[in-house]
Formats: C-alpha cells, sequence, structure tokens
C-alpha cells in the first residue's frame, strides 16, 4: 500500500495533465459535491471520521479546522494553501506539485466550497518555479473545464483560485507571516489570537492548510473518512508521505500508512547507505527533536508513537543519520538556518538563534569550552516558549535533543577539538 | 467588568483591555519596551512576559486581553525566569556604552537592566555593529544600540502618518533606517526620540549637553502654534537645554511638534539683544534701561503733541503673551491712539466690526477628531499647525472625511475624500461653487447672494463636496493661513458663513501664532478694547493702513516686520521713513537697523511668566523656567515701566498676575453683537484671469524669530527658500527654459530659480514668503510677470 | 533615479494585480520586484525600488522592507547566473561541502562572490527542498540534483560564455 493518495497518479505518464488526473477519479468529488448536493456539514464529518490531521508540521484535525469557519458566514473569507515548502528535510510538497496539482487544486475547492469562500491562493516558495508552473496550468485546465471559476458547473458557486509567490523566507511557511506575505509585506509573524479562522488574509476569515493535506481531501471524499482512517491507525489516519534523506541508499518520498514500522520505511529507502550502522534520525523535518537509532528502530512513523518517543512526526521530513556523522556540525548546520532563517520580530528568537550559531560554530573551531554546551543550552531554554511564533521552539528543540543525546560526543569534540566519529 | 487578580490582588478592569493597561492603572510595575499606550501592539520585544493560569507559557501582558477571573502574577519565579531571559537576549547585542551614551540616566533599558539584568554578559561573542544612518538635522542615530522595539517605526506609519522609517533586513540583522539615507521630513519627528527606549534615536541639537539627572524641569506652554501645546522646558544652571512634550490628553496627547521641540535652540542666538541700545545721530549707543525708556517717553510725547496721537501706531507679534498685549494697547491708548494691531499677516479688514470676540476653532481641539467631515479651506495644515494636522488625521482613520479648498495641492498625511484646488489662488470662487451646488439643493432662500452668485457654475467635485456636506454629521468648516492671508478673506469668511448656513457646518479659524485670541480678547485690535469692548469715537489705524499712511512713530512688540508682516517690502518702507520705531524685541534684526531707533530687549517665553490663550479658549498660565538673559526683561515690566514713564494712570502692577487679574476684570462678562459676516458687498473674484498670481505660504520654520533662527530647524527641508514653483503647462506657455526665472511684482525685479512642480495649479506660482530672499517681492496673492532671463 | 517600468513590466504588474482587491495594490509587491530584478540582471538597484514604490502607490521603505528581507532579491549588481548551492543537513550528509569546494576553487570565488567575467555569483542557500537530490542546487529556475564535481563541471560549461570555453 504506497502512493495511493497525493500520489496516486504518480504511475502514469505526464502524472500532472488533467487527463491523468481524470483517469483515477480525479473530480469526481468535486463534481459529485454539486450533483449530488453534498453538504459542508458532511464533508467535515468525513473528515473528521477519517482523523486527518494537518501534514505541514502541527498536526492539527483538519476536520475540526475546516468546522471553524461557517459556510453561511457573512463576508469576504479566503482559502490558502501553504505550499511554502522549506523545512530542512522536507521535499514533499515539491513532488505533489510537480506530479499532481489539480489533486491540490481540487481539495482546495472543496475547502472553498465547505465555508463558503469565493477567493482561494495559492501560496509557493519563490525557488519552486517548476512548481508554480504546474499549477498555473493546471488552473487553466481547470478554469477551461469551468471546475474553477464563476458558477461552477453551473451550480452557481463562484471559486476563484490565484497562484502566487514568495522569495525566499522560510518564515513564510508559519502560517500568519504567509499571510502578511500574501499582503505584500515582511514576513513577520502575527500574534495570536486572533486566529486565522478570525483574522486572517487581509483581516478576513480564512482557512489555511498545507498542500499535502489539501491533496488527502479528494481521495479521503472518495473512498471515505473510514477507508482512510482504516489505512493507518486510531488518531493516525492514512498515509502520508516520508521525505527520507541523508544516509540512505534510495532517498525519496514514500507515501505509507501512518504507523508503519520505521525499519520498514527504512527498508523501503533502500537501507544504510555502505552498510554503515544508523545513529541517529530527525523524525519530522529540522526543528523536530532528533532520536537515537536505539530508539527509532522501535518505532511505528506516526503521530502519537513519535510523540511518545519525545520527538515529532512533523512535516514527514525523516532525516537519516550514519555512524560517521558528526552531530556537532550537524547542529551547527541547524543553528545556522535557524539564525539565517528568523524575521528578527521578537528578541528571544533574533537574538539568541545567532548566539547559539556562534557558539557552536566556535565549538566546532575546536574553540569550546565545556562550559559552552550549559550555555547554548540555556539559551534555547531561554527562547523556548517566548515568542511569537513556533521558530522559537523550533530552533530550540534540535539544541535541546542534540546535548540530550548526544552530549558525549560534543564534550568529546571540544576535548579534542574534532570529532572523533569518522569525518563525513 | 470584569475583575482579574494582579499578584493576588483582586482589580475590576475594563472589558477587553490587555493585562499591562490593568496593570498601569493600578501601579503595577511590568516591564516593557515596544509596547506605548499611543501606538499599535506588537507585542515583539517579550519583556512583558508574565505567568498567566492555566497558559503553559508566560504570555506577554501588552496583547493579552484580560478575562473575569483571570489570575496575572508578574514577578513569579514562571515571570521572572521568562523577564531575565528576555533581558539577557537584549543586551548581548546592545553596546556596554552607558557612560558615553547621551540616553545614559534616562534610558528605559539602563533602567530596566537594573531590576532584570545581571551583573556580567555570558556573551563572549562579537557584538553586533550597525552603521549609523544621517536621517537630517534633527535626531541622530546610533543604530548599534537599537533593541529593534519598532516604536519608532509604528510612530511614523500610525501617528505622524509618514512612513519613513522602517525595519529592513532580517533576523540578528533586522535594523532601523530610512530609504537610502534619506532624510526624516515628518514635522512631529521628534517625539521619535522620546519614544526610543534606548540610545539609538537621540536629538541631535541636545546630545551631548547635559544629563538627565543635571535638568530641572518646569512645565510650560509651547509658544509657536494656535494649540499652545504642553511642554516640559528642561533648563540647567538658569540655561535652557531642551525642550520635551508635557502630556495633555485633550490637546496634545503625548506629543509636541518639531517647532515646538527645537526652537529653544534660538534663545541665545548671537542676535539675541543684551542691553537697550539707542540710535542717536546715526550711532549706536548702549544705556542703560533708565535712559532707554526715557528717550521713548519723550519722543513719543513730541511726536504725539506734534503729529497727534494718531501718528503713533503699535504692532505686536500674535505670540506675545496677553499680559504683554494688554499693557502695550493699555500704554498706546494713554498715549491716544487706538492704533494698534497684531494681524500681521492680514490684509482684508473688512467686516471687522462683527467680528466675534476671538476668531478660533469653536469648539476643543479634540473635538476635532470626532467630527465626520471638516472642510479646509486655504490650509496646508501640517505646516501651519502640526497638532491640528495629527487631529485631523484621527479624524480621517476613524472614517471622518476631509474635504479640501487650497490654492495648491499640499500633501497631507490622512486620505482627503475630495479636494477643489483652485487655480489663481481664488479661493472666493472655488467656495461660491460649493455655496452655489448647496444654493442650488437648499429650500432656504438667499435672494442676494443667488443673485451674485447667478454665473456661478458648480463643478462635479462642488456638488460632491455639497453633497458630503449636507449628509454628514458633526461637521466643521476650518480655515487656515492661506485663507487669512488672502485679499478677499472678508468674502471667504461671508461664503464659508453662507456654506454653513446652507449645510449646518460649524466655522473655526486656525489663527497665526501663539496668542491670536489673546491678542483680540486683551485689545490689541484697533476697533476694541479689552474683552471685545468698541472703541469709542474713531477706531485707530489697521495694520494695513498704518503702513499706508506712513506713521511717525512705531513701536514693535517681538516683530520683525519685513519677515512677520504681509507685505515686508511695504512695512519696512513704512517703518524706515518714520521719525522714530521702538522694537520690543528678542532678537536684534540685522536688516532692521536702518528703521528702528531703540532696541529695548524683550526676554522670550522662556524668562516671563504670562499667559497664552490658544484656539479653543483656553488660557494657559506659564512662569519663566530661566532668568532673563543679561539685561532683557519681560515684556510686561518693560511696558509697564513705559506706562509709568510716560504718566499714563493706573499702572501699578507689582506681578504679572496682577496684570492679568486687571484684565480678567476689564473684560468681565462680554457683550458682543457678533455680525455673522454674511456678503454684505457683491462678491469679488468671481472669474478668473489670465494673470499669474503668487501664492506665498509661510515656511513651517519661517513663522516667527525664534523659529528663524533655531539652527536645526532650519536645516531641515521645512525651512525655507525654494525657488518659483509653477506647473509646466504654465512654464510652457511662457516658454520658460532656463534654470532661473526673471520675476516682475509691481515694481520689483529679481531672479529666481524655476522649479517645475506639478502640484501647482495653472497660471499659479507659489513663492514662499517670510524670508529674507522674498522681501522685496510683495505679499501673497499678488500679480507676478514671469519671463526668461 | 526612478526607473521608468517598461511596457512588459507593466502587462506583467497590472496582469498580477488582478489577483488581489482592488484596494490591496501592496500585495504586489513581491512580484513587482522580480520583474524589475529579472529585467536588471538580477538585481534590484534604488530607481526600481522607488518605480515599484510609485507604481504600487506604497511608501520606498515599505518596499525596501520587503526587498531586504526576502533571499532572493538581490540589492547589489550580481553575475549572469546566481548558482544558489544549498548547504543545510540534507546535502551536508551527502558531501555537499565537496560540491562547495568544488565550485569556489573551480570559479575562484568565495560565496557572495561574482566571477571576474560576471558569468557566476555563489550563493549559500537554505533547505532547496531537494533532499532527495542531495548535494543540490539551483541557477536560475533550474534545480541541479545529484551533484559531482563532474557534474558540476559538465554544468558550468553549458553556462559559461562561448569565448572561455574556446580558450580552455
Amino acid at each position: 500500500m504506497a502512493n495511493e493518495i497525493c500520489f496516486r497518479t504518480l504511475h502514469l505518464d505526464t502524472s500532472w495533465s488533467l487527463e491523468a488526473y481524470q483517469s483515477v477519479g480525479g473530480y469526481s468529488v468535486w463534481k459529485k459535491i454539486f450533483t449530488d448536493n453534498i453538504t459542508p456539514a458532511s464533508i467535515i464529518d468525513e473528515l473528521k471520521l477519517s482523523s486527518l490531521r494537518g501534514r505541514g508540521g502541527a498536526g492539527f484535525p483538519t476536520g475540526l479546522k475546516w468546522s471553524f469557519i461557517s459556510r453561511g458566514a457573512p463576508g469576504q473569507k479566503y482559502i490558502v494553501c501553504n505550499s511554502d515548502e522549506g523545512e530542512p528535510g522536507t521535499f514533499k510538497d515539491r513532488d505533489i506539485l510537480r506530479f499532481n496539482p489539480h489533486q491540490i487544486i481540487e481539495g482546495i475547492a472543496i475547502a472553498a466550497y465547505v465555508m463558503g469562500a469565493s477567493i482561494g491562493y495559492h501560496y509557493v516558495r519563490g525557488e519552486f518555479f517548476e512548481g508554480f508552473e504546474r499549477i498555473e496550468n493546471a488552473l487553466l485546465e481547470a478554469r477551461k473545464l469551468g471546475l474553477i471559476g464563476k458558477n461552477i458547473l453551473g451550480s452557481g458557486f463562484d471559486f476563484e483560485l490565484h497562484n502566487v509567490s514568495g522569495a525566499g523566507a522560510y518564515i513564510c511557511g508559519e502560517e500568519t507571516a504567509l499571510m502578511e506575505s500574501i499582503e505584500g509585506k515582511k514576513g513577520f509573524p502575527r500574534f495570536k489570537p486572533p486566529f486565522p479562522a478570525n483574522y486572517g488574509v487581509y483581516g478576513r476569515p480564512t482557512n489555511i492548510n498545507n498542500t499535502e493535506t489539501f491533496a488527502s481531501v479528494p481521495v479521503i471524499l472518495q473512498h471515505g473518512g473510514k477507508w482512510f482512517l482504516e489505512l493507518g491507525k486510531p488518531n493516525n489516519g492514512g498515509c502520508k508521505i516520508f521525505s527520507v534523506s541523508g544516509h540512505v541508499n534510495a532517498p525519496g518520498n514514500y507515501e505509507i500508512p501512518l504507523g508503519t514500522p520505521f525499519a520498514k520505511l527504512l527498508e523501503m529507502a533502500g537501507g544504510m547507505k555502505g552498510g554503515r550502522k544508523l545513529k541517529a534520525v530527525i523524525p519530522g523535518g529540522s526543528s523536530a527533536p532528533v532520536l537515537t537509532a536505539h530508539q527509532m528502530l522501535d518505532l511505528t512513523m506516526d503521530y502519537d508513537a513519535i510523540s511518545q518517543a519525545g520527538s515529532m512526526l512533523g512535516s514527514g521530513a525523516v532525516i537519516i543519520m550514519d555512524e560517521t556523522t558528526c552531530m556537532v556540525k550537524v547542529l551547527l548546520r541547524i543553528a545556522h538556518f535557524y539564525a539565517e532563517e528568523s524575521c528578527g520580530q521578537c528578541t528571544p528568537c533574533r537574538e539568541g538563534t545567532g548566539w547559539m550559531f556562534r557558539i557552536l560554530q566556535r565549538i566546532e573551531a575546536g574553540k569550546g569550552s565545556l562550559k559552552d554546551l550549559d550555555q547554548v543550552l540555556e539559551i534555547a531554554n531561554g527562547i523556548s516558549g517566548r515568542t511569537i511564533c513556533a521558530l522559537g521552539d523550533a530552533a530550540a528543540m534540535p539544541v535541546q535533543s542534540f546535548l540530550k543525546h548526544f552530549r558525549d560526543e560534543f564534550e568529546s569534540y571540544i576535548n579534542h577539538q574534532q570529532c572523533l566519529a569518522q569525518t563525513i | 467588568m470584569p475583575f482579574i487578580e494582579i499578584n493576588g490582588k483582586k482589580i475590576e478592569a475594563e472589558a477587553g483591555s490587555m493585562i499591562i493597561e490593568v496593570a498601569d492603572c493600578s501601579n503595577i510595575q511590568i516591564p516593557r519596551f515596544c509596547y506605548h499606550k499611543k501606538l499599535s501592539i506588537a507585542a515583539s520585544c517579550r519583556m512583558c512576559l508574565v505567568e498567566v493560569e492555566r497558559a503553559p507559557k508566560p504570555l506577554p501582558a501588552c496583547a493579552t486581553p484580560v478575562t473575569e477571573g483571570m489570575k496575572v502574577w508578574t514577578r513569579s519565579p514562571k515571570a521572572l525566569l521568562a523577564q531575565k531571559a528576555v533581558m539577557e537576549f537584549l543586551l548581548i547585542n546592545h553596546p556596554l556604552d552607558c557612560p558615553i551614551c547621551d540616553q545614559g540616566g534616562e534610558c528605559e533599558l539602563q533602567d530596566l537592566s537594573m531590576g532584570y539584568g545581571q551583573d556580567a554578559s555570558r556573551y563572549t561573542e562579537g557584538k553586533r555593529v550597525v552603521k549609523d544612518k544621517n536621517i537630517g538635522s534633527l535626531i541622530a542615530t546610533d543604530l548599534t544600540r537599537c533593541i529593534q522595539c519598532t516604536r519608532c517605526v509604528r510612530f511614523g506609519t500610525e501617528v505622524a502618518g509618514i512612513r519613513e522609517l522602517g525595519a529592513t533586513g532580517r533576523g540578528e540583522c533586522l535594523e532601523i533606517g530610512t530609504f537610502i539615507e534619506q532624510s526624516v521630513s515628518s514635522e512631529l519627528s521628534g517625539n521619535m526620540i522620546d519614544l526610543c527606549p534606548v540610545g539609538a534615536l537621540t536629538s541631535k541639537p541636545y546630545r551631548f549637553t547635559a544629563r538627565g539627572w543635571e535638568l530641572k524641569q518646569t512645565p510650560s506652554i509651547a509658544p509657536h502654534d494656535c494649540v499652545g501645546s504642553h511642554i516640559y522646558v528642561h533648563t540647567r544652571r538658569n540655561q535652557v537645554m531642551r525642550v520635551v512634550p508635557r502630556e495633555n490628553e485633550s490637546i496634545n496627547e503625548a506629543w509636541v511638534s518639531d517647532r515646538d521641540r527645537f526652537s529653544y535652540e534660538a534663545l541665545y542666538h548671537s542676535d539675541r539683544l543684551t542691553q537697550p541700545k539707542i540710535k542717536l545721530k546715526g550711532e549706536w549707543q548702549t544705556v542703560s534701561w533708565q535712559i532707554a525708556l526715557e528717550y521713548i517717553a519723550n519722543r513719543l510725547s513730541q511726536i504725539g503733541s506734534q503729529h497727534g496721537a494718531n501718528a503713533i501706531g503699535a504692532l505686536l507679534s500674535p505670540n506675545a503673551t496677553l499680559e504683554e498685549g494688554y499693557l502695550l494697547q493699555k500704554w498706546m491708548r494713554g498715549l491716544g491712539s487706538h492704533s494698534i494691531d497684531h494681524r500681521l499677516r492680514q490684509s482684508d479688514f473688512r467686516h471687522q466690526e462683527g467680528a466675534p470676540l476671538f476668531p478660533g476653532l469653536g469648539l476643543p481641539i479634540n473635538e476635532l477628531e470626532q467630527q465626520s467631515l471638516v472642510l479646509l479651506v486655504g490650509s496646508d495644515i501640517r505646516k501651519e499647525q502640526p497638532i491640528i494636522g495629527l487631529k485631523l488625521r484621527k479624524m480621517a482613520l476613524a472614517g471622518g472625511k476631509a474635504l479640501v479648498v487650497n490654492p495648491v495641492d499640499v500633501p497631507f498625511n490622512f486620505d482627503i475624500a475630495l479636494k477643489s484646488i483652485v487655480c489663481q489662488g481664488n479661493l472666493v470662487l472655488g467656495l461660491a461653487k460649493i455655496a452655489k451646488a448647496l444654493l442650488n439643493q437648499s429650500e432656504i432662500h438667499f435672494a442676494k447672494e443667488a443673485a451674485w452668485l447667478a454665473s456661478i457654475e458648480p463643478e462635479a467635485v462642488d456638488i460632491q463636496m455639497a453633497n458630503l456636506l449636507r449628509a454628514s454629521g458633526k461637521k466643521m468648516i476650518v480655515m487656515g493661513a492661506l485663507a487669512a492671508s488672502h485679499p478677499a478673506f472678508s468674502q471667504i469668511k461671508a461664503l464659508t458663513q453662507l456654506i454653513s448656513e446652507l449645510s449646518g457646518a460649524k466655522v473655526g479659524i486656525l489663527t497665526d501664532g501663539s496668542n491670536s485670541a489673546g491678542a483680540w480678547l486683551s485689545g490689541c485690535i484697533p476697533h476694541r478694547l479689552p474683552g471685545g469692548k468698541s472703541v469709542q469715537g474713531e477706531a485707530g489705524f489697521t495694520i494695513a493702513e498704518m503702513f499706508e499712511k506712513a506713521l511717525k512713530a512705531y513701536v514693535l512688540v517681538n516683530v520683525e516686520p519685513h519677515l512677520d508682516c504681509i507685505e515686508g517690502a511695504k512695512a519696512r518702507r513704512a517703518l524706515e521713513q518714520a521719525e522714530f520705531v521702538v522694537a520690543i524685541n528678542t532678537f536684534e534684526s540685522p536688516s532692521l537697523q536702518k528703521a528702528v531707533d531703540v532696541w529695548l530687549p524683550l526676554a522670550p517665553f522662556s524668562e516671563t511668566s504670562g499667559t497664552l490663550v490658544n484656539t479653543e479658549g483656553q488660557w494657559q498660565s506659564f512662569v519663566a523656567v530661566a532668568n532673563p538673559f543679561e539685561e532683557s526683561r519681560p515684556g510686561w515690566k518693560i511696558l509697564r515701566v513705559l506706562g509709568n514713564v510716560c504718566d499714563i494712570p493706573d499702572f501699578d502692577y507689582e506681578t504679572c498676575e496682577d496684570v492679568l487679574a486687571a484684565l480678567r476684570l476689564e473684560i468681565g462678562t462680554p457683550e458682543l453683537t457678533v455680525i455673522k459676516p454674511f456678503c454684505v458687498d457683491p462678491i469679488e473674484y468671481l472669474a478668473n484671469t489670465d494673470e499669474i498670481i503668487r501664492i506665498a505660504p509661510i515656511p513651517l520654520y519661517a513663522s516667527d524669530g525664534l523659529v528663524r533662527r533655531a539652527p536645526a530647524l532650519q536645516q531641515t527641508k521645512d525651512a525655507g527658500f525654494r525657488g518659483l514653483q509653477i506647473n509646466r503647462t504654465l512654464a510652457t506657455r511662457l516658454n520658460l527654459v532656463g534654470e532661473a526665472v526673471r520675476v516682475q511684482c509691481e515694481d520689483c525685479v529679481m531672479q529666481l530659480p524655476l522649479l517645475i512642480d506639478e502640484q501647482m495649479p495653472d497660471n499659479t506660482a507659489m513663492i514662499f514668503s517670510g524670508l529674507e530672499d522674498t522681501v522685496s517681492l510683495g505679499g501673497p496673492y499678488s500679480v507676478l510677470k514671469l519671463e526668461n532671463i | 533615479m526612478t526607473v521608468i517600468l517598461s511596457l512588459k513590466a507593466k502587462q506583467s504588474i497590472d496582469a498580477w494585480l488582478l489577483k488581489y482587491p482592488i484596494d490591496q495594490k501592496q500585495s504586489c509587491v513581491i512580484h513587482a520586484l522580480k520583474v524589475l530584478q529579472d529585467e536588471n540582471g538580477g538585481w534590484l538597484t534604488e530607481g526600481a525600488i522607488e518605480a515599484v514604490a510609485a507604481y504600487l502607490a506604497m511608501p520606498k521603505i515599505a518596499v525596501y522592507e520587503v526587498a531586504t528581507f526576502y533571499s532572493m532579491f538581490e540589492l547589489q549588481p550580481i553575475g549572469k547566473h546566481k548558482i544558489s548551492v544549498c548547504t543545510n543537513i540534507a546535502c551536508l550528509l551527502n558531501n555537499g561541502d565537496k560540491i562547495v569546494q568544488h565550485l569556489k576553487k573551480r570559479l575562484n570565488i568565495e560565496w557572495g562572490e561574482t566571477t571576474q567575467d560576471g558569468c557566476f555569483t555563489l550563493k549559500e542557500v537554505e533547505c532547496l527542498a531537494a533532499c532527495d537530490g542531495a548535494p543540490a542546487m539551483q541557477i536560475g529556475q533550474i534545480y541541479y540534483e545529484n551533484l559531482t564535481p563532474e557534474r558540476i563541471d559538465d554544468i558550468l560549461a553549458t553556462l559559461e560564455p562561448k569565448e572561455i570555453k574556446d580558450g580552455k
């Protein structure tokens, strides 16, 4: 059971075309909504039953989120698709965009119908020119068939979806920063509350979901929430894409049922490169706390199991590190990333991310002291939970977890001014 | 209203308010940097994190609304841990250079670091260095000290209405700046100095001159515009070191204009008169007060007996105090002359008889922002009355409509719903069209006016304005300086009155200087005594008549007529031909040396007590903040002794308060017949000609002698002379090609730089007045001839 | 000097503006800056920022804030081809540092520098979301994945000016 949800066209030639999509049942749900007068409430019920959770990283139950904005509420409402994929290790949305754009559009359109939004924005990160074009062309095709636009399929329902793009800022993956970016501003996350469901794009009620979340919806509604739920395990319904990278023979996206053992996923990804031993895994993108090989090999890949082990499933980016990996260098690179991508708005993150990076840089250069490890941990604790958005926590968690599981290695590095694991 | 508990104390809170507001009202200290009660909430500095019951993480007090039964701890271990962590983050990149920082001693970061900081820094990496930017002559930047609270950015965006500063870059490199070394041009920019919690933005003129703890703070009233902003003057050892706003919610809120803030710099200008001086046989002699005053008494008595008291006239600055005005007119009238005037920038005095007690806004300043419509007539409000500009901006932001009838398309910092830009400065025609549109819709008959306006055709914008005027609730017509200086000001007043009658709008006017209202009240007008009582017998001369009739003697009180009067050249000529001119001025004007015979050193606002009446009619008294400089003396004392030496009865005032009490007594309860300024004559200016008419605004920083001598203000864009501004159509029509143009006005010819400005209407040329460069060119709304050189 | 917008630029901005409510022109700022950056050989002049501000009725500083916030905007002249090299975790784990070394040596420039002939600028970027093809880089709109020193040589050869190739 692989590649049956977001990647269900992947086996076809020009999988991104309208024909390919329709050949696997694409847009049948969208049409059925109008022919069978399916109510928004029943769609939300199906989604709740499916236990679909947000695929962008936070894992919030989608059906619940969709119930925050009611179709009948007056005034302009917006649907936003977050394709600002940038969490290091994550590359699933890029492939959905490139290989199955219509399914994203259908998912967004369904959301628009459920919440009564006549305008949607699809926000793609600036670097994804190919993905942007695929959506753009798919929108053209969909408009031609009257699937998007005015009076869709004669139903009287209007929905226009606009494809827009960013220009290089990880923080715009944060939903309120993304909205600021749509509005033509710097990507500064907004203080919440108010939440987007009340105050989103242009201050109007807005529903925002990740690309993979939207793309999962048509299939769920086609086969039913129960079917999807049973693909995975309770509270962790369905299949999810795992972006496997690092020291494996076949890095790539694997869309598999939640609850699949990690060992199985590792095997699907071709096993460890060069037959070396697994050392550590970041199971959900760079923000997720690192886990040791020992922990991972017993885990199943789902929200609850990973969470119980002290990390998070996040975006599903599984970064595999073998025995030769220098944990100091990896953490330094992660710290560099957050210092680089902090928006600078609030104090702990603006100042703390740079501070942590500089200390780690000094350690890596062989000029660290053991005291630095406590210091860097205190900085992480000082940021954690005290910022406007989750980037502060995201920057803190790697530091906290690397030092929790691999402190010996950091101490050894400081004492020997170099890494004793084989150089990578 | 919900009850909440802060640190165990039960407090009734305003529903919807934030924790920090409730704490502030209850005197519970919560540290903060980005929060400011007058700005939007950023919630970004994180200094105000507090512990809230049932919240897993500490919450920012500035952005967390209160809820019934909420329990807050501002100093619990959890709150303190968070606050201390934030403080450490703020300090890692902040230079520890307090001893050489101008903010030292009055720095919010320094203060809070005493409570929340650690003894020693744990930060051993290199500190961030940010390149300073030159943002103009008023504000010094030291951006390495910036803690990115963005108060300055929010002030510009939200209050001043000009987004000039921004936060560029991101992350650690987020820095405050302008777009490529552009100077900040807001007329309220100095407020950012007060808002900056650290030493990143400091006052360029003040910096490094004193420490906060050396300064003595005295409340005072700003002496430049009809708002009368509340200020504090800070002095050290009897010298004024700086001016800062004094909060007053009903007038200037927490702000003060740059003019009011930085004009103090001129107080010790080298032009400052230090001793009485007499010109004898063309030679200047420094003399004692007694000699000077007796000399004046003798000469005036001589002239009076030779030519009659009508040959003596007095001009008073509209910035002079109520007490100065009262004594001046009492002295003059004691000598037998009613020729006293303060309306320096007005030329049309028709219908002054029916004027109200004093010209003013007619309602409290803070009610402006509650209007649903304001029609501005002839005003560059931001450059005339900065604080009123701010109030109108608040009105517009709250959904009120601002309409404008102006002779030039000046920029506003708020949305203008409709604007009518008139050609040739013809405000009369502009208003006539609106009045006509209203007349057309009206059921009330104004037969005479209708007949006079028969030929007027309202345009679409006039009809829209008329519709809005009729439809709006609270509404107001406000006239500004460009209207008051118009040669048909009486007609403008008549038409605004007509519009008012037809639409129900109130009418107000914003006058020059800080005490025009007081000058009217105290009788510094030729036709009225204090309290609006009519002069018995013949009225004195208006300022226009005083110059036209070439009097034998003039007394000036804080007036530099060539710059302060509407037709500077004419004024100076009149003085120069006079036998005797006394100038009771703060500054010696080099270009008046020929005209003046006696200089008496007058103490400026900082060295005298006095009272100013603002546009809403508030009497605001203030005291001296420093002793008079050298031999200068407060105006009321000088005038009191002049009264004595001239043997005028009842001139025995001991204190400034005595003078004020006498004036109050004399004003009593004014009984006054106000005649509405209806169109009593056929209306002039109802058609445009093909002449080129000059618009002659006074630059923001040329409004009075103090401002003109304030160095930092003079270095700003708003200080002065630009050249001749006309639109391209006119330049093309006249085939003006060079960089300079030959400008002729009556018998004066001069060359001026040509500036093409598409804000100018057709057949209209703007040349600033009130400047040495253009003194000889005649007054506003005069006819110009333009030619290539 | 404010840049005069080309007809093509105006058309592109106008078309994009249709995506937003009419009173929200500022929303188009990122797109407008991209259009002007592309027209100007990959970087934004002060004049371009002023032109965008004027066209979208925005304060200049607001445009400048955006131009300095997003990493794909360049405010200094850059080479004809901007080589954006990912050095994030997956690329690091897959010998990305060797790729970086090779590029620096081959082009004889450091991060942020441009080759003397103005052909290439080397820029370190964050995760490109191509971790399955690590190490990866982007030149213009194209992703290049599974990089090896040899593959880099081939790619650069197709982009280098012809005379240099001949001279080798």
